[in-house]
């Protein structure tokens, strides 16, 4: 199934802005972070089709996964 | 009363109300600024500085800004902003929350920050910069670290709060308080060229859901820091947040957050519940 991945701030470097790739059916957030050595630290917020998910979230054909990093300052 | 808003109707021009006026009622009627600009816009008079206010804010908006109380939690670099924009604005109390002084890292960014404020409380340095601007405007200082052991004393009574902390810990604590006490919460962080905003109303546990996500985990402004114009963004929008929250309540950012993207210049919109 195709899903688009899109980054945002400093999880772009050494990494891409926004990607679509292949994944197998059963496909979780967790494992495109996996594939991405993006550690949980550094995914505060994921968002699927626009909607808040988590690490656990099972993605389907034509999703797009939306990972920021988090933001504190003030 | 009477004859303070008789004075004023009589020195008016039309229905704008000279600065000069103003200052000499308080004198002559012995009452505090503060007092004179409330009731000259009960009268249906406007001060003149908000006359660039009026086609988009009326004078009984104006008024509604003016009786509000709006508390800053954090003086830095949003804090100083907002800070700045609400007295503009002409909300006619400010609760500003900081336990900090400043120092010379602050330069870079935080407006209240300048080489006469370094090494001063950054409330004393908000209540000095706000009698420039407006004496009318009540800057109630609390050189405090937000917590929750103290935070009834300094939100009680509020019409909004807002977050302008630097630590998604302590925001966690602010968004269970502002749920807890139905009072409407105005979100906004940043780090280097990015940012966020959100707005939680009564009802509502949109940014505590939120904040609870990034608890523990270290802001990227830790590594990146932050530049001058990231909290001018973010606290210009939180400002106008604060405004419609008091004047146009079915207008504000709800169950959305924004994040800014200011190196490719965009904003990206995500629902939050």
């Amino acid at each position: 199934m195709q899903i688009t991945i899109n980054l945002f701030a400093t999880l772009r470097k050494n990494r891409f802005e926004s990607d679509r790739r292949q994944c197998p059916e059963g496909t979780t957030v967790q494992s495109i972070l996996n594939d991405l050595s993006i550690p949980e630290s550094e995914a505060a917020i994921i968002f699927v089709n626009g909607r808040h998910a988590g690490p656990d979230t099972f993605l389907l054909e034509k999703d797009t996964v939306s990972i920021f990093p988090p933001i504190g300052g003030g | 009363m009477d004859q303070l808003r008789e004075y004023l109707k009589g020195h008016a021009v039309d229905d704008l109300v000279q600065q000069a006026v103003l200052d000499e009622a308080s004198r002559r009627f012995i009452h505090s600024a503060h007092v004179v600009e409330e009731e000259a816009l009960k009268a249906g008079l406007l001060p003149a500085r908000y006359q660039r206010n009026r086609k988009t804010l009326s004078i009984e908006q104006q008024l509604t800004l003016f009786q509000a109380r709006v508390a800053v939690i954090g003086c830095g670099g949003l804090g100083g902003y907002v800070i700045e924009g609400l007295t503009r604005l002409g909300i006619g109390t400010i609760v500003a929350v900081d336990p900090d002084q400043f120092e010379e890292h602050n330069l870079n960014r935080q407006i209240l920050c300048t080489l006469e404020t370094l090494c001063y409380p950054k409330t004393a340095a908000a209540a000095h910069r706000v009698r420039q601007i407006n004496p009318a405007v009540t800057l109630i200082a609390v050189q405090k670290a937000f917590n929750n052991d103290n935070e009834g004393k300094f939100l009680k009574e509020c019409d909004a709060v807002v977050d302008a902390l630097d630590s998604n810990a302590a925001r966690v604590e602010l968004a269970k308080i502002c749920s807890k006490h139905s009072i409407p919460l105005v979100h906004g962080a940043i780090a280097g060229w990015y940012g966020q905003i959100a707005v939680q109303l009564p009802g509502e546990q949109t940014v505590l859901n939120f904040m609870q996500k990034c608890k523990g985990k270290t802001g990227i402004e830790k590594e990146i820091g932050n530049p001058s114009f990231a909290p001018m963004v973010v606290a210009g929008l939180q400002t106008a947040e604060v405004c419609k929250i008091i004047t146009h309540r079915d207008r504000t950012l709800s169950a959305r957050i924004i994040f800014i993207d200011l190196l490719n210049m965009r904003f990206e919109e995500m629902k939050i519940e």
